[in-house]
């Protein structure tokens, strides 16, 4: 099957269309660059940005772990870890402690990555603006001159409205001072992983042909008020597998009596601590 | 070129230690030309403006006086001449040489625009509050309490009731909309104000009321504004200054009531004459 | 016990199994070959082409096979495929005014010169549905034979449309002139037309498929973008032009089909040869005239290729093509049809399908995140809420109200 296709799909020259533009992001992390994005033989919409990105970074040694909504298990990470397992016959892993590169949809995995991991994202829309302008030659003009006080009065209306900042994922970062930029889709819980993370963070958007980095090590923000500050979201219950009360739960309805359990989103860190003998909540 | 005929015109001179030191004009334009294709709009517009100083650009349509305009904000951009403009720092500095960042930056801090139709000038969507703490936002202040305590007090300096902060200005009245659009334009502090036509397109009673608050908060908040209207009763009540334009060009400069009172130009005498007398 | 709510590569297999099945249908009946979707599915292998932007009637075929006949899903196939493919050369342009015709008219002329030719057109058609077809065909023939002179036989009763081009001729003409000369050259002697753009030198194109687009974007990645646009959405931005918003007061100068020669120059020659012909159908349409300060006004052009018999598609490129030059031509670009930054960005099967049914991916990590917040915002209102006040008030703001 893998014959007749180059090692992870993508051919050199895009391969190194495609880093040139990941340098550029990491040159100035935050900003969203440009780029020709391919279509692949996967949907766009399903991770293609991800795609593109893991191609043309992937080597023969990297072990590569595939995540969505934090589990290796769910249909689409099945399908992109076997799609690069076919094209790239690289090493795949369910450990995030054991991934070079961890390519994901909408989490970050709850074990703190180090130096030299790379976490690729997908992202759908990477524009953080355009929900209220949708006009991306406007939006141009606003990065460049870091003229972002629009995004504020968003956040200024939901407190009019709800009492509180109703973001609840893809919340709007402020990178290294400079860049506003949209996380992807991962929930606000996961934002604060991104400030000053020894690894390194990609973000491709392959419908929307924009790549974006932040290097590691640098300072990420989530926008707020001072007197709204950014509040990260609870459950006050535990798992019930590993009975952990500090992950983000994915909530599990049981019946129609309105009985339900919650579980870790991040399958890996909770099958290490069940291993490492945790129970769960009664 | 017409030569001002009776406002002492000090040009800026940057060796000049008044000058320096920020006490000479706030905008001082010079040579100021602009075309369309080929037909030209505005051709040899000088103007000054000093602090404090409310100035009326008036003349029919076509005149040019919203080109001016949008050539003195940089929303336009000339071909001949020079904006000059004191910052803060007491610096002159040309509005059309600046780089783009440095204009918005400016355009931010020290001018406000208030456009003719209040709907061109605010976000019709979201909150009268947000409306007016925007601009402050935009300049880095994060506190919502106190955004919130600024846009209130704005609100009822224009004379919008407190309970209206959390509705749209969609829902607002004309009038109210533009009485909106002023305290957006003026809760940033801004040295000078560019109107264009701001009593334009409402009912003669709401005029009146916008006409009273105007004149109230700039001698208020000792606003420099240039003004642009059709209406000379309106530049009478409200301006210092009057300079009439016809095809592109100024014809006539002087104290408001001077020009009124005994227009030199033939083209002012035919407005004069053609307005009925307060 | 934990309940496995998440897939797995088992569900997955065995949904591809099912899907496999499904493609065969039942396995009495006989199984489709290219050549049957090719010769009798023409114009779906040519959507399939155009979209799908590879020009392989064998590949589209397939594409259309293994799609069980969904063409977007063909299209996807096809432009997965081509992002694999090198590119050896480009092409010289065509000349379509070289092309051998099989169908060529115009809206704007009663005749002129090289004729009308209606070709193979369901234009005259009655909409009838041909039970003939329905019948299993004679072992010795094809169907095909059979059918369309029964279609054809239809457009000559006294039900015929009002205004059909005069002199019509079924086919080409008798003594044909080898090409026909182009109605927007007769029409630009005298002037009344804007010239074609660009002039010489020609600049080198920009190419969608290796820049991204950007706004904004220049006519030949606007054109791209509409050749490998949807038809169904273009078709209704046309249409939403003809109906006011952001009329371009549209003629169909001229709509021709046929053969045309592709030819590239090797760069070891240094002179170009012909490696092919490809069937394409060009659309110029005659827009609102416009004039500028000291210059007579004229025609504009907006302009539609596609490959294959795409007629339509082709149509309504070229009305959105002069819709989108609006704003360079002093018209605005105010009407949904008039701005590229909605047109372009939404016009691709391909992105607007894949991003369509991402929504059943799995959203669980966001959807909780909303509920998480909800719940909050609800007990905040909870507690918040005094005695006798309707749950519904809002809650203070934590002693931030003047």
């Amino acid at each position: 099957m893998t014959a007749g296709y180059n090692f992870a799909y993508l051919d050199e020259q895009t391969k190194r269309m495609i880093r040139r533009a990941i340098l550029k992001g990491v040159a100035v992390p935050g900003y969203q660059v440009p780029f020709a994005s391919r279509e692949m033989p996967l949907p766009f919409g399903w991770g293609t940005g991800g795609i593109q990105v893991t191609a043309s970074i992937l080597g023969y040694h990297d072990v590569l772990k595939v995540i969505d909504q934090g589990a290796d298990d769910t249909t689409n990470a099945v399908s992109i870890r076997r799609f690069f397992a076919r094209v790239a016959g690289v090493a795949t892993t369910t450990r995030t402690t054991e991934a070079t590169i961890i390519q994901t949809r909408h989490r970050i995995p709850e074990t703190p990555l180090r130096a030299g991991q790379i976490m690729v994202f997908q992202v759908p829309i990477p524009e953080p603006l355009r929900w209220l302008e949708p006009r991306e030659s406007e939006n141009r003009k606003s990065h460049a001159m870091a003229d972002y006080g629009a995004m504020h009065v968003k956040l200024y209306e939901d407190i009019v409205r709800y009492g509180q900042i109703a973001t609840s994922y893809d919340y709007p970062v402020r990178v290294a001072g400079r860049y506003l930029m949209a996380p992807s889709p991962i929930p606000k819980f996961d934002n604060p992983k991104l400030d000053r993370s020894p690894a390194l963070m990609l973000f491709g958007a392959g419908r929307e042909k924009r790549i974006y980095a932040i290097p590691p090590h640098t300072p990420v923000v989530s926008l707020d008020f001072e007197d709204h500050p950014f509040r990260l979201q609870r459950w006050t219950e535990a798992c019930s597998q590993c009975g952990d009360t500090a992950s983000f739960l994915d909530e599990i309805l049981m019946d129609d009596q309105g009985n339900r359990r919650f579980v870790c989103s991040d399958t890996d860190h909770c099958a290490a601590r069940q291993a490492a003998g945790q129970g769960g909540a009664p | 070129m017409i030569p001002c005929i009776s406002v002492p015109f000090d040009p800026a001179d940057p060796d000049d230690p008044e000058d320096a030191a920020g006490d000479g004009p706030l905008l001082e334009v010079s040579g100021l030309g602009f075309a369309y294709g080929s037909r030209m709009a505005l051709a040899d517009v000088d103007l000054t403006l000093w602090p404090g100083e409310v100035l009326a650009v008036a003349g029919e349509s076509g005149s040019g006086k919203t080109t001016l305009l949008g050539c003195l904000s940089g929303e336009l951009a000339p071909q001949a001449g020079r904006v000059g403009f004191l910052t803060r720092e007491g610096k002159r500095v040309d509005m059309h040489s600046l780089g783009e960042a440095e204009r918005r930056r400016l355009l931010r801090t020290d001018w406000g625009i208030v456009r003719q139709n209040p709907r061109d000038g605010l976000r019709l969507a979201v909150s009268a509050g947000a409306n007016v703490g925007e601009p402050l936002m935009v300049l880095g202040h994060r506190h919502y309490g106190w955004l919130r305590g600024q846009a209130g007090d704005w609100l009822d300096r224009v004379e919008i009731p407190a309970d209206r902060i959390d509705d749209p200005p969609a829902t607002f009245s004309g009038g109210m909309q533009q009485r909106l659009q002023i305290a957006r334009n003026l809760v940033t502090d801004p040295r000078i104000v560019l109107m264009d036509e701001p009593t334009g397109g409402l009912d003669v009673s709401v005029q009146a009321r916008l006409l009273d608050l105007l004149r109230r908060l700039v001698s208020e908040l000792d606003l420099a504004v240039v003004l642009v209207t059709h209406d000379l009763a309106v530049a009478r009540l409200l301006a210092d200054r009057l300079v009439v334009m016809k095809d592109g060009r100024i014809v006539e400069t002087g104290l408001t009531d001077q020009v009124l009172d005994d227009p030199q130009h033939a083209y002012t005498q035919l407005l004069v004459s053609s307005v009925l007398q307060p | 016990m934990y309940v496995a709510v998440k897939g797995g590569e088992a569900a997955i297999d065995a949904a591809h199994a099912a899907l496999a099945r499904k493609r065969r249908g039942d396995p009495e009946v006989p199984d489709l070959s290219l050549e049957q979707i090719d010769q009798q599915l023409a114009l779906a292998v040519d959507r399939v082409m155009l979209e799908g932007s590879v020009y392989d009637r064998e590949l589209a075929a397939l594409a259309v096979k293994q799609a069980r006949g969904d063409l977007l899903e063909a299209i996807f196939l096809l432009r997965a495929y081509r992002t694999t493919l090198p590119r050896l050369a480009a092409s010289r342009p065509l000349e379509t005014g070289q092309m051998v015709v099989a169908r060529r008219i115009s809206a704007t002329f009663k005749d002129l010169p090289g004729g009308q030719v209606l070709g193979a057109t369901f234009d005259y058609t009655h909409r009838l549905l041909d039970f003939d077809l329905a019948a299993a065909p004679p072992p010795d023939d094809g169907g095909g034979a059979g059918a369309a002179p029964a279609a054809a036989a239809r457009t000559d009763d006294e039900f015929a449309p009002a205004d059909p081009p005069e002199n019509p001729q079924a086919g080409p003409p008798a003594s044909p002139p080898a090409s026909p000369p182009r109605v927007s050259d007769l029409v630009g002697r005298d002037g009344l037309i804007e010239p074609a753009q660009p002039s010489d030198p020609e600049p080198a194109p920009d190419d969608l498929t290796r820049q991204p687009l950007r706004f904004p974007a220049s006519r030949d990645l606007r054109l791209q973008a509409l050749a490998r646009g949807d038809e169904g959405f273009l078709v209704s931005l046309a249409y939403s032009s003809q109906r006011g918003h952001g009329t371009t007061h549209p003629f169909a100068g001229e709509i021709r089909q046929g053969e045309v020669a592709v030819e590239i120059v090797p760069e070891e020659l240094g002179f170009p040869v012909t490696i092919g012909t490809v069937a394409v159908t060009e659309c110029e349409m005659f827009g609102q005239f416009v004039g500028a300060q000291g210059e007579p006004p004229r025609f504009t052009r907006g302009y539609g290729l596609t490959f294959g018999e795409s007629e339509r598609k082709a149509m309504a490129m070229a009305i959105v093509d002069r819709a989108l030059r609006s704003g360079e031509l002093g018209g605005g670009t105010a009407a949904p049809a008039q701005d590229a930054e909605f047109v372009l960005p939404h016009s691709d099967t391909v992105e607007a399908s894949g991003f369509l049914q991402h929504l059943k991916l799995p959203h669980y990590v966001d959807f909780q995140s909303e509920l998480e917040g909800l719940r909050r915002m609800h007990a905040g209102l909870a507690a918040a809420a005094p005695a006798g006040t309707a749950a519904g008030d809002e809650a203070p703001d934590d002693g931030t109200l003047p």
